[in-house]
């Protein structure tokens, strides 16, 4: 209260002056004032359609103007296809828990998805290995659910929502015209978006979900902290040689990069393996044969064993279950593979980024567009909803205060909340990456005794879980 | 805050006031500079959507004129002079949404205040004006200082959501009594406006004037948890107040704290504020406050003590109230003679201080 009124003489008379030319301004435009949104979306991916929903079925948001574009057309879905996608995400129960809230996981069980009880992590230069559960086997783990049933079930749930949420496919955004950071009398406050077939919207806050080459983040010139790994991933679909139950998420450490299992029903898997350029594109190029006898060397072979390291780690691995009989596990190994499905076979790139920040004035990234993460530890799209979660959270309460949603304060919060959730995971996920790319026998040894460690201490097992599961 | 109020030092804007009261000038007439002396400024026309009315331009220093001309352009700089006034809304936002939900029960999602006629007097550039407007009430916003009330306009004029729910007038509370009907409005919000004012009776008359008597008899009162995410304030419904329109005042106490605060530090020391800006004669204690508003019809709900924290620009609530506080009341069921309340009071006050 006593820290008020700076008075500022030096500011001159601009607002007066700038006042009337802005109500000129206003006057001559009247037809573009119907287009003021509330917020804008920008990208309907998985995240962007979650936002969306969530925005849309928020209580305090209810009358808000808010509309999603997106460049593709509508992905619907009355009954999944008989083939598995290839692109499939890791569902952690708090994003399911979201999805739910959303109404949009009743549509994701209805079409497919496969639970998974635990997940074996071994390493190819020892036999260290790490197994996560629930203590109780009826809980999942995480689910593997195609990206194309999570954006179709969520779709579904957008259709519900016609009177909160207006979506325009097919539509591209050519042009963001930011506006200055506190009112300048003579612009337009809001966010200008320019669209391909030339429409102009203003939206008080817009949403930037477009991925990792996000157009918002690179027009409003936010930096990002990335590199590529110089490693691509080999996504295809794995036919089982015999039905198994499949309710493991197997990985394994190969120096080369970490090779996933991941179940996506009793005779099918989906493969994730995290490669250099070059052996990915010689993969890509084998006949379907040497490309699933390699599949099945990758998470058998043993050729990168020392003899020294294996040593140490059994007698350390001894070690331990003396020290505490229940901490230890027994390797399974995974199912092998028959076959691969037909055209199955897609590589891309792989990279870590990072936006250094994740708001501006009226504007907020939310999903890879602000985060991108090495696909080894199945968090990419459980980082997405998290944000997702969270914003709606932070624009709800800023709506049920009467806040202008695009004001910095309530995003900072956001911005906060999440950098603290997204970075540490973010940091452990290159962690593992860079300790797990080498097979010089000290980092094995290491990593060894670590992930040994790790296995045998419940508790943080448990924190990890948990962690992982937000 | 105290700028907010600033501009109403450069008017001298005397009115009839109630019935005892008739040659007291309502509003204060502070001058910025350091003799501070009071003008007595004949009463301006009826208020319209006009610009300011400079009664008496002989009076007026033109160049404190310009310097709250230019002040008035930097109502919506979040970072200038108003940054505090701004953070404020944190708690007088949810202060005001609370206690009328408690009042009036949740009208609709997504619109809490739907529905609900408020007059923000002392509105500056609308910072509190705007958040009640879009908390979906009709908000009219009245400061005496035009060029304020101009960029209050404007700035609103660019949210076609705002442009329904809120309008301004350059005028005061007393003029505007003057002119409205009775009842006009379910709330009065006087936020950092009483600690500037010469007469507060005649103020308190004026909010009553203006204040509705809720027809309803039975009034909904919907525990605050299930209505929002977060609950604020903790407010005990009385069922016996008969619940009538709502008076919410934020003032600054007359304590020895906020004498060294508000004045020696924040005008002398740190010269945060304009030397004069505050005169601590006229800060109104919440006791003072309190038997004033009972006097003229009001019934007390609640008082809050709020605390400004200059380094994180950070308020919140605190349960002193030796510095700031926020005060919420009811308009009672039949309205008291106001003179003889007032004149009741006086004499009261008058003894207590006869037998200190």
């Amino acid at each position: 209260m006593y820290a008020l009124v700076k008075a500022k003489s030096a500011v001159s008379c601009i607002g007066l002056h700038g006042a009337r030319l802005l109500r000129w301004n206003f006057s001559s435009c009247a037809d573009a004032e119907n287009d003021v949104y509330d917020v804008v979306i920008s990208g309907g991916g998985m995240v962007g359609t979650a936002m969306a929903c969530s925005l849309g079925m928020d209580p305090n948001l209810e009358g808000k103007k808010i509309l999603l574009l997106e460049a593709g057309h509508k992905k619907e879905m009355d009954q999944v296809p008989e083939a598995y996608s290839t692109r499939v995400s890791s569902i952690s129960p708090g994003s399911s828990n979201l999805l739910s809230g959303l109404g949009a996981w009743d549509h994701i069980l209805n079409l497919r998805c496969k639970p998974y009880q635990k997940m074996q992590v071994w390493d190819a230069c020892s036999d260290a290995l790490i197994t996560f559960d629930k203590e109780n086997l009826h809980d999942e783990m995480a689910y593997i659910v195609e990206n194309d049933v999570i954006v179709a079930a969520l779709t579904k749930q957008l259709q519900t929502l016609t009177d909160q949420v207006e979506v325009k496919y097919k539509t591209k955004v050519v042009k963001y015209i930011w506006p200055m950071s506190h009112q300048a009398a003579e612009s337009i406050p809001w966010v200008q978006v320019t669209l391909a077939n030339g429409q102009t919207l203003q939206t008080k806050l817009l949403i930037g979900a477009d991925g990792p080459n996000s157009m918002v983040r690179q027009e409003a010139g936010i930096p990002t902290v990335k590199w590529n790994y110089e490693q691509s991933a080999v996504v295809a679909v794995l036919y089982l040689s015999e039905p198994t139950e499949n309710n493991v998420a197997w990985q394994r450490f190969l120096p080369t990069g970490p090779i996933a299992m991941l179940p996506l029903s009793d005779t099918q898997s989906s493969l994730v393996w995290s490669t250099s350029h070059r052996h990915a594109e010689e993969l890509l190029n084998l006949d379907e044969e040497s490309f699933v006898d390699s599949i099945n060397s990758a998470f058998w072979c043993n050729e990168n064993h020392s003899e020294l390291v294996e040593t140490a780690g059994s007698l350390f691995r001894t070690a331990l279950s003396v020290l505490m009989p229940s901490g230890t596990s027994t390797r399974q190994l995974p199912p092998s593979v028959a076959g691969i499905g037909p055209k199955s076979r897609v590589m891309f790139p792989l990279g870590l980024g990072h936006a250094a920040e994740y708001i501006r004035h009226r504007v907020a990234l939310v999903g890879d567009a602000a985060h991108r993460v090495h696909p080894l530890a199945g968090q990419g799209a459980n980082l997405g909803f998290g944000d997702v979660a969270c914003l709606t959270k932070i624009l709800s309460q800023a709506a049920f205060n009467g806040k202008d949603l695009g004001a910095m304060q309530h995003l900072l919060e956001y911005e906060t909340e999440r950098q603290r959730h997204n970075l540490p995971m973010m940091a452990a996920i290159d962690l593992m990456k860079r300790l797990y790319s080498t097979n010089s026998a000290p980092m094995v040894l290491l990593r060894t005794f670590g992930l040994q460690a790790t296995n045998a201490l419940p508790p943080l097992k448990e924190q990890i879980i948990a962690y992982a599961s937000k | 805050m105290y700028c907010k109020n600033a501009g109403r030092l450069l008017h001298g804007l005397r009115c009839p006031g109630g019935a005892g009261s008739a040659n007291l000038c309502s509003w204060a007439v502070r001058q910025q500079t350091r003799g501070a002396q009071d003008l007595q400024i004949t009463p301006g026309t009826r208020c319209q959507n006009q610009s300011v009315r400079f009664a008496s331009h002989s009076t007026l220093d033109p160049g404190e004129m310009k310097k709250f001309q230019s002040l008035a352009s930097q109502w919506w700089d979040l970072q200038g002079a108003f940054a505090a006034l701004h953070s404020m809304n944190d708690l007088r936002v949810p202060f005001v949404r609370d206690n009328l939900l408690n009042v009036h029960g949740r009208r609709q999602w997504g619109g809490p205040l739907a529905g609900l006629r408020i007059l923000d007097v002392g509105c500056g550039g609308g910072v509190l004006t705007e958040p009640l407007g879009r908390m979906g009430a009709d908000v009219l916003g009245v400061d005496p200082v035009g060029d304020s009330v101009r960029t209050a306009e404007l700035h609103a004029s660019i949210d076609p959501a705002l442009r329904q729910r809120v309008a301004y007038r350059s005028c005061t509370a007393e003029e505007l009594s003057e002119g409205e009907a009775p009842g006009a409005f379910d709330a009065v919000v006087a936020s950092e406006v009483v600690e500037h004012l010469a007469d507060l009776d005649t103020f308190a008359n004026c909010c009553c004037h203006l204040l509705k008597l809720i027809p309803t008899e039975n009034p909904v009162v919907v525990p605050l948890c299930e209505m929002a995410p977060i609950c604020l304030t903790q407010i005990v419904p009385r069922p016996s107040a008969q619940p009538g329109g709502s008076l919410f005042i934020t003032t600054i106490n007359k304590t020895n704290l906020s004498y060294v605060l508000g004045i020696v530090a924040a005008e002398r020391v740190l010269r945060i504020v304009p030397r004069g800006t505050h005169d601590w004669d006229k800060f109104v204690s919440p006791v003072e406050l309190e038997r004033l508003l009972e006097a003229t019809g009001f019934y007390v709900e609640t008082v809050r003590g709020m605390l400004y924290n200059p380094l994180s620009g950070a308020w919140s609530w605190t349960q002193s109230t030796a510095i700031n506080y926020a005060l919420h009341a009811v308009k009672r069921k039949e309205d008291p003679q106001p003179h003889r309340a007032s004149v009741e009071d006086q004499a009261e006050a008058m003894s207590q201080a006869g037998h200190a």
